[in-house]
């Protein structure tokens, strides 16, 4: 701080250039992006990636949902359809979901939301995009093997998932896959915790980051702690399977359920590393769109820590139904994630509370996302009661909770989309054609899940590929396959709307009058994001910059303003 | 109360889950309710109007407060209503009437410690497991292969049948009639149509089916299918007791 102010007299700040121009000497086009380590380039490749996953898996959930539409389904064999459930699930998570957050929007967002001209480690970004992009395709590749894909579930439980009952190289594959898709997860954590330890701008402390930052910040954190576990178990796994060790074999003297513990020591943190990053898009959209700051950004931030903290104590909720777990343990510790939780909930009605609402596409998916969420969060709520779990463990009441879940999580990543696209490509996605889109998403959401809660309440178990036995469950899964065919509408909606829309509405530099730094950079950012910063004194400093005089209403004690006499800090 | 869905099910252990289903469900309808209401509140009622910039409040520390400290005391209260249920369902009380289950790709053999009795079928020909209404019957639950789920919907309840692993428990029907059971864990191809059936029958009615194996013929098949279950088992545990986790 002291350095900038004795500095020189700040040299002229050069004319905003677009986006990349400075780099003429670089290669351009396919070489360019094949070459890029800046974070801009590679988080767009992470999103047009992920989304072409989201798409793929998509196009296997609709598969899934016509078969079931009749109680002898016969679209797809017995077989097949344990491929597809597998990658579908396989997808979502591993290549969608997980990469979309802390791949795409965190290495877009959050070096321009923290005043940073790229990520810590940029070659290191690179390669987390090339083994993700590869272990997909490897992990994929699966479909083109004589045995056909994986096909024990995404959770590979042994001893299903041992050389014996899983003979084939897709099972090798998805094993691969993951473990590739998995270190890129894993440096990415280094990358981003790095970036928010180190490169954040004069003047942005801890308790100014925006809260996607801190989320995102969090999210690193846990990925650092879950994901090594994962890679140990595939190698564990492959072991078994080829080199004749015996870690999950019972014959062998090794113990099955240790799989477990080791899938889920990585799976439930890996919920919410799925998760906070979506909290974190969702509560910035909220507050800009509401024209307040994030209401209770302390405890925001507490809230996520704690979910965080909380998370890697409740793996064996997943495990109930073992018999060999400590119920009431676990079970409290999945309980009181409801609190933080609630809190989250709370403070986005708070923001909203008294706001000035736009209904922008963004702002609308976000609304979708909150009412999604409560619905997935409260039947959450049941599933971390041992009692109630081992009534509706591995029926559809399940599957439905974790639907509503993750498909708040997409709408939220579509509010992202429509929120920050503008931001990297410089132009507005048609907000009409964005509205059809969320209500499409939005209802077909709903359609889609409620059915599957009645289903799995009334017995329906998951993962099969017919119900013979129960054929009054034909016209609920007929509901259910029509919600899964509006939500598959809204993502041709998305589509066509990213034709429609191609370089025809400038985006400006902040069109939504938005709050955080990387608003007050131009769109596209140049290569090295910013030629000027305001001066950072809260965690909204473009607000700050651009309505002098409507600062957050002061809480207790407030600091002092720094005596940074200028309004711009430039960059050294 | 409404049921919210499910049902009180056939077993003591089924009426204190379904009890316990409708608290939880009260307390999600009226705190869903309750946040979904102030979702459309907020929604309908702050939509923008003019250019106007509102308050920029950020903090209310007393509601902040409030809405952390009702959600633990709901969380504890909760928390005490399934500690009541879980210790009821995973009390191992004396038992009358042991059956040995043993699930494996792709069906289920049942047999009855101390008599003849053996079922055993595969995929859609459904093995039913007779037993006594109103009788503790104790289940030995153990898996040949892979993992199983043993899921009875008029239970409401469902374990996961481990290889290397004795699961027990304990189930007190009361009510007589046929129920219909499933694999609820994916365990490969055929997965979809382990099927299987609990009959539940009167006393003398069990008596009497279980008399229908004192014959040559069933005992020898009685035995050769425990010889058969013994090595399999014991080609899964060279060396080891299966060990017992059924409580907690």
């Amino acid at each position: 701080m002291t350095d900038l102010l004795e500095a020189p007299a700040p040299a002229p700040i050069p004319a905003p250039v677009p986006a990349h121009e400075e780099e003429h000497h670089g290669p351009t086009g396919i070489l360019k992006w094949m070459t890029s380590t800046d974070h801009k380039v590679i988080g767009l490749s992470y999103t047009v990636t992920s989304v072409i996953m989201l798409v793929i898996g998509g196009i296997f959930a609709e598969i899934i949902r016509v078969q079931l539409s009749t109680p002898n389904g016969s679209l797809v064999s017995l077989a097949q359809y344990n491929e597809l459930f597998t990658m579908h699930g396989s997808v979502m998570i591993y290549l969608f979901a997980g990469p979309f957050a802390f791949g795409a929007l965190a290495n877009i967002v959050v070096p321009l939301q923290i005043g940073a001209p790229d990520m810590a480690f940029p070659r290191l970004n690179a390669m987390s995009y090339w083994l993700y992009l590869f272990g997909s395709i490897t992990m994929l590749s699966g479909f083109f093997t004589a045995g056909g894909a994986a096909n024990f579930g995404w959770v590979a439980y042994a001893p299903l998932s041992n050389s014996i009952n899983t003979p084939g190289a897709g099972a090798d594959l998805w094993i691969g896959g993951l473990l590739l898709t998995g270190f890129s997860a894993i440096f990415t954590g280094v990358n981003l915790c790095a970036t928010v330890f180190y490169l954040r701008a004069p003047g942005m402390t801890m308790f100014r980051m925006p809260i996607f930052t801190w989320n995102l910040m969090v999210t690193a954190i846990l990925i650092l702690l879950a994901f090594p576990v994962l890679t140990a178990g595939l190698v564990m796994l492959y072991c078994d399977r080829h080199f004749g060790t015996h870690i999950f074999s019972v014959a062998g003297g090794g113990v099955p359920v240790l799989w477990q513990h080791i899938f889920w020591f990585w799976g439930h943190p890996e919920v919410y590393i799925l998760a906070l990053p979506f909290f974190g898009m969702v509560t910035e959209i909220i507050a800009v769109f509401s024209r307040k700051p994030v209401f209770g950004y302390k405890g925001m931030v507490f809230a996520t820590l704690s979910i965080a903290a909380l998370s890697l104590g409740v793996w064996a909720h997943h495990m109930f139904t073992t018999g060999v777990v400590l119920l009431p343990f676990f079970s409290i510790m999945s309980l009181l994630i409801a609190v933080p939780t609630g809190i989250k909930m709370f403070n986005w009605i708070g923001t909203m509370w008294r706001g000035e609402i736009w209904f922008s596409t963004a702002m609308l998916m976000a609304i979708g996302f909150l009412i999604t969420f409560l619905v997935g969060g409260l039947t959450g709520i049941y599933l971390a009661s041992p009692p109630l779990d081992f009534f509706t463990h591995d029926t559809y009441f399940v599957v439905a909770h974790f639907h509503s879940i993750v498909m708040a999580l997409v709408l939220g990543g579509m509010a992202g989309l429509y929120y920050w696209g503008p931001k990297i490509t410089g132009y507005l996605l048609n907000e009409t054609i964005g509205k059809i889109q969320f209500w499409f998403l939005f209802i077909g959401t709903q359609v889609f899940t409620i059915p599957l809660y009645i289903l799995g309440l009334e017995g329906m178990p998951r993962r099969v590929a017919m119900y013979a036995h129960d054929p009054q469950w034909k016209l609920l899964n007929d509901v259910s396959t029509l919600g899964a065919i509006l939500i598959g509408v809204s993502t041709v909606l998305f589509v066509v709307n990213i034709v429609v829309s191609w370089k025809k509405y400038p985006a400006g530099d902040n069109p939504w009058d938005a709050h955080t730094l990387e608003w007050f950079t131009t769109s596209p950012p140049p290569h090295h994001n910013f030629y000027r910063l305001p001066q950072i004194r809260s965690e909204r400093p473009t607000w700050d910059y651009n309505h002098p005089g409507h600062q957050a209403a002061p809480h207790g004690h407030h600091p002092a303003p720094d005596a940074v006499p200028a309004d711009e800090v430039p960059v050294p | 109360m409404p049921s919210f869905g499910a049902s009180p099910g056939a077993t003591s252990s089924s009426r204190s889950v379904f009890h316990l289903w409708q608290w939880f469900s009260i307390g999600a309808v009226i705190v869903g309710g309750i946040t979904l209401l102030l979702i459309i509140w907020a929604v309908l009622r702050y939509r923008r109007k003019g250019d106007n910039i509102p308050k920029q409040s950020q903090y209310h520390v007393p509601l902040e407060t409030i809405y952390t400290i009702i959600p633990i005391i709901i969380v504890f209260a909760l928390f005490a209503g399934t500690l009541v249920v879980e210790n009821k369902e995973t009390a191992n009380p004396r038992t009358n009437v042991t059956i040995d289950v043993l699930a494996f790709q792709w069906g289920w053999k049942f047999t009855y410690p101390g008599s003849n009795a053996l079922v055993y079928g595969q995929t859609t020909q459904d093995p039913v497991m007779e037993f006594p209404v109103n009788t503790n019957v104790h289940i030995n639950l153990r898996s040949s292969d892979v993992i199983h789920g043993f899921y009875v919907h008029a239970f409401n309840f469902s374990r996961y049948a481990l290889p290397g692993v004795l699961n027990q428990f304990t189930i007190r029907a009361q009510s007589t009639g046929t129920y219909f059971g499933q694999c609820t864990q994916l365990c490969g191809l055929y997965h979809s149509l382990m099927w299987f059936r609990v009959k539940v029958v009167s006393q003398s009615q069990y008596h009497a089916w279980l008399q229908t194996f004192n014959n040559p013929t069933a005992e020898a098949a009685a035995k050769a299918a425990a010889t058969a279950t013994k090595q399999q088992l014991s080609t899964l545990v060279p060396s080891k007791q299966t060990s017992s986790h059924g409580d907690n």
